[in-house]
């Protein structure tokens, strides 16, 4: 039945494409979205840890072996769960699109369905068909619906919007492409009788060959999970993109990056990840060089947020910061980091969702101005409170407090942090810190900001109800997780320890 | 003393050539009949029989090729028919069909007969080159079809870029002949014998004879031009944009399949013993190291030209000399699976180009010439701008499109041919040009699909036929793309 969630995505776009009236676009879009939602919720409810589902497993091109292989363990569930809750919440907050609405949400959905066959591929071939499928509808979004900071205007606008959606593209593709390249020689390297994860991963590859491979499929999955030094293309595409895909880039498109991180390159390169048996400036491994890469983007992710005044860019300069916790945490190779990372994974697509919600749909599309500056004048706290209250509670599970999803992820990766690289910890540490100055200073400047004198105060149209309820459906998700994180633990941990992180396992695991 | 000549049997040679000679006469009697009957007739009519006609003897000759019994042959490897070439010949059959097809509703000339028959004789020419192992052959046949094509080129006769594109075609078509006859006659002379096992089994040897070599450079400048790679590319940007739209699709698909085809064929088995090695750290003479700086120079000039371009046509040919570096990796492997990768991708190639020009040529009304007259097509025919898309997309390599598993099978083909993974570095070169392709494509999609057009402007209307056409395409370009065993199992893979 999982299948189905790539299939009626799929249809769904077709469907809304062809729908005669915009209202119908919508609906169709949205009841597709819940749909996606509801399989994975069904199935959510029928697992038993450790439980590994076969979806569907035929032949596709013998000649190469390759197989239409469909399946899902924990962790895929749970990221097929986070793009069912991402993917309903954009749907609800784009409910305002009325330029070329049909197809708007066709691209949207096609999207959608790319990346849960992304979640869903057993198969090496099938996972990079959906992986490239996810990239062209990116760039339409951006391109034609991105919105721009207030000032440009006509073809400066247009010309923005090109450029941020361009780049995106261009960084996936170059992304891609390395992964291209690592899966052929991985192809050929075993043999060329399967692309199968199991048949890959049980695969002997040469310690050579796994050392090669490793950091070029790895890097080519991180420039999507927003790596530092290749995350540049992530604040800017998400904050031209229009809010229902910088919900879903920033809380779906860079965990497929993440997601081809672990399931490609360490569950089938695992000695990548050994010492090289030299160091070169301090560096001893892959391990250590992607570690690092990843604290300096939590570091330098959350700097930048801080000294920016486009609110849309403090969340994207966030979104790096945060992404480097997931990085980070499968750098620790160690069970709870492990855990901690897939953790983050679900935490930051709900969180940062909700944020591009408030920013881009309560504020922007009220106020038209992203501008900090511009914003603390308009008292939002006063003019609608509901954007406030949700941004708060936002903010709240964005800097970690216990309670919230983010705690749980974030101090799980911490701890393995603390296992692998002790000192790293302290770095992450002043991450956080800077993390919390720049949620406060943006919460403030935004939303309780002094009025000026005699400045007459602007009635803002009230929060609309798909708003409230996309609002809703993501804080609850962010509660309910943070407050009983078994619900997904119980996924992920078994899935960590099935046969096919064997390799890892035997490896660096500690 | 064998005779000079063998003994061939008329009734083997009828029986063989027949599907040839379906072609052929269908060619003859629509130039008759639009001469004779219809040359008053209105144009419509004139090329609603021809296309009629051409299609009858296409679909004829099909349907005698499914009933060949191959392996079959004539001596001297003057005929030497194969599943594989039996596969090649229905493919360009196909492809003259849907061209015939798009034709019909391009008001270009008013000499019909002339068109249509040229399109026909063109591809009797190519189906012959697949066929054959014979130097002599091979060489009437490409000469053949370049004087077909250089007509089709030229047949605009209102138009001085047509008139243009085709003196440049064939000034450098001809000199491409000289220099692939001179290098036939080395290898003649090298080896003794026109037949291309013969010849390898005559040049056997590790050391390669300086005669050889210069035979080999020659013959690849020869095919290089036919098969526009970098730095023997020149004429193709001017002709893709000078020549008729129809022309200009039909060059850059069928005959890039026959002339790839037979490209593979006199390297891989008329010099099958002068291979030479082009991998990393294994450099030895041959034919392959040459092709793989051509095949290195055509993704880089290709695809880097193609970005400067501002015509759509011009950006095509350039993509077309990138595609064709791509396509001699599946040369420079030469394996059994590498054919096959070869054939596929020629053949998915060929149809997404098609495609692109049939749409390029559905617009010609509006003058369509730069990327930008393409803004905002996608609201005044979202169809043409949808099948536009699947085809450019198919170029880039996107899946799920035919254009991103041949891709795929030739890089695995070429990574596979050599042991340590020698052929990598080229792989990896390929790979990172086609990252670069995405952005001109994408440049044309931006103007189909984001930018406004014309305020006024009002829907695209097209005939029905070239629309089914280019529909039927767009379909054949997403299916091989989904189901590519169902091709790969015809082309013996």
């Amino acid at each position: 039945m999982l299948a189905w969630t790539i299939y009626v995505s799929f249809i769904g776009a077709l469907a809304a494409r062809l729908s005669p009236t915009k209202g119908l676009a919508r609906v169709v879009a949205l009841l597709t979205a819940v749909v996606g939602l509801g399989i994975g919720l069904v199935t959510l409810n029928h697992w038993q840890p450790g439980d590994f589902l076969t979806v569907a497993q035929v032949p596709w091109i013998p000649q190469l072996g390759i197989e239409y292989h469909l399946a899902a363990d924990g962790i895929s569930l749970t990221l097929v769960l986070l793009t069912g809750i991402a993917a309903t919440a954009g749907i609800l907050f784009s409910w305002n699109i009325e330029k070329r609405t049909q197809e708007f949400f066709a691209f949207y959905l096609v999207l959608i369905g790319g990346v849960y066959g992304v979640f869903l591929s057993f198969d090496l071939f099938l996972l990079f068909m959906f992986y490239e499928i996810a990239i062209i509808p990116k760039y339409f979004l951006i391109a034609i619906w991105g919105s721009v900071p207030r000032g440009a205007s006509g073809d400066a606008a247009g010309s923005q919007r090109e450029y941020a959606a361009m780049k995106l593209a261009l960084y996936s593709f170059a992304g891609s492409a390395l992964v291209l390249a690592g899966m052929v020689a991985a192809w050929v390297a075993s043999g060329g009788h399967s692309m199968s994860f199991d048949a890959l991963a049980a695969f002997p590859f040469s310690a050579h060959v796994q050392m090669g491979l490793f950091p070029l499929v790895f890097v080519g999955f991180a420039v999507l999970a927003g790596m530092w030094p290749f995350h540049t293309w992530a604040p800017t595409g998400h904050a031209a993109a229009p809010t229902a895909a910088s919900m879903l880039l920033a809380g779906v498109v860079l965990k497929l990056g993440a997601y081809g991180c672990l399931r490609v390159a360490m569950m089938l390169f695992p000695a990548g990840l050994d010492p090289w048996g030299f160091h070169l400036l301090g560096f001893g491994s892959w391990r250590d060089v992607f570690a690092v890469l990843a604290l300096i983007g939590i570091v330098y992710g959350a700097s930048v947020a801080l000294v920016q005044r486009d609110f849309k860019f403090v969340i994207g300069y966030s979104s790096v910061s945060h992404m480097g916790f997931v990085l980070l945490g499968l750098m620790t190779l160690t069970q709870i980091g492990l855990d901690g990372a897939v953790l983050q994974m679900f935490s930051h697509g709900v969180i940062a969702g909700l944020l591009f919600a408030v920013v881009g749909r309560m504020v922007y599309d009220r106020t038209y101005t992203r501008d900090l500056n511009e914003l603390g004048p308009m008292r939002l706290a006063h003019a609608i409170p509901f954007a406030a209250v949700t941004f708060t509670l936002a903010a709240m599970a964005s800097i970690g407090l216990p309670g919230f999803s983010g705690f749980i992820a974030e101090f799980q990766v911490l701890l393995g942090t603390w296992r692998a690289f002790a000192w790293m910890i302290v770095v992450a540490g002043i991450g956080i810190l800077i993390g919390i100055a720049f949620t406060w200073r943006a919460l403030t400047k935004a939303f309780f900001g002094e009025p000026t004198p005699g400045a007459v105060e602007h009635a803002l149209p009230p929060i609309t109800f798909p708003e409230k309820l996309g609002a809703l459906l993501l804080l609850a998700s962010t509660l309910v997780v943070g407050l009983y994180p078994r619900i997904l633990t119980d996924l992920i941990l078994p899935s960590l320890n099935s046969q096919l992180f064997e390799g890892l396992r035997r490896g660096a695991w500690r | 003393m064998s005779p000079i000549l063998p003994l061939v049997s008329y009734a083997d040679l009828l029986r063989l050539t027949l599907p040839e000679i379906a072609v052929a006469v269908a060619g003859l009697v629509l130039l008759a009949l639009d001469l004779t009957v219809l040359r008053q007739a209105a144009l419509k009519l004139r090329f609603g029989v021809g296309a009629l006609i051409a299609c009858a003897g296409c679909l004829l000759s099909i349907g005698l090729l499914t009933h060949t019994a191959a392996p079959a042959g004539l001596p001297d490897g003057m005929l030497v028919i194969t599943p594989v070439t039996v596969v090649v010949q229905i493919a360009l059959l196909g492809l003259a069909v849907l061209t015939v097809l798009l034709s019909t509703s391009v008001e270009i000339t008013r000499n019909v007969g002339e068109y249509l028959a040229l399109i026909l004789f063109a591809t009797v020419a190519m189906m012959f080159l697949v066929a054959t192992q014979n130097l002599l052959l091979i060489f009437v046949a490409l000469e053949f079809l370049s004087l077909s094509l250089y007509v089709l080129t030229g047949f605009d006769k209102h138009s001085r870029q047509s008139a243009e594109a085709a003196l440049k075609y064939f000034l450098f078509g001809g000199m491409s002949a000289g220099f692939l006859l001179f290098g036939m006659s080395l290898l003649y002379g090298v080896s003794g014998s026109i037949e291309l096992p013969k010849i390898a089994a005559a040049v056997n040897g590790p050391a390669l004879d300086p005669l050889l070599l210069v035979a080999i450079v020659m013959v690849a400048i020869g095919f290089g031009f036919k098969v526009a790679a970098a730095p023997f590319h020149l004429w193709a940007p001017d002709a893709y944009q000078g020549a008729p739209t129809v022309s200009a699709g039909f060059i850059a698909s069928s005959s890039k399949v026959a002339s790839f085809f037979i490209f593979a064929q006199v390297v891989t088995v008329g010099l099958a013993t002068a291979a030479g090695n082009g991998a990393y750290r294994a450099y030895s003479p041959g034919w392959v190291p040459a092709l793989c700086v051509i095949a290195a120079l055509s993704m880089v000039v290709g695809n880097l030209a193609a970005i400067a371009q501002t015509s759509v046509r011009r950006l095509l040919a350039y993509s077309a000399i990138g595609h064709a570096g791509y396509m001699l990796l599946g040369l420079i492997a030469h394996s059994p699976r590498s054919q096959s990768a070869l054939i596929y991708y020629v053949i998915t190639y060929a149809l997404a180009s098609l495609g692109a020009f049939g749409v390029l040529g559905a617009l010609e009304a509006e003058g369509v010439d730069k990327i930008t007259d393409l803004a905002g097509l996608s609201r005044r025919a979202p169809g043409l701008s949808l099948c536009m898309l699947v085809f450019l997309l198919s170029l880039a390599g996107i899946p799920p499109l035919a254009g991103f598993f041949a891709k795929f099978y030739i890089f695995v083909a070429a990574v596979e041919a050599e042991p340590h993974l020698g052929l990598l570095w080229l792989v990896l070169l390929a790979v990172a040009m086609s990252a670069v392709s995405l952005y001109y494509y994408l440049r044309v999609l931006k103007q189909v699909y984001v930018a406004e057009g014309a305020p006024h402007a009002g829907a695209i209307r097209t005939p029905l036929v070239t629309r089914v056409t280019i529909w039927v395409l767009a379909a054949l370009v997403v299916l091989l793309g989904c189901d590519p065993g169902w091709l790969l199992r015809w082309i013996g893979a």
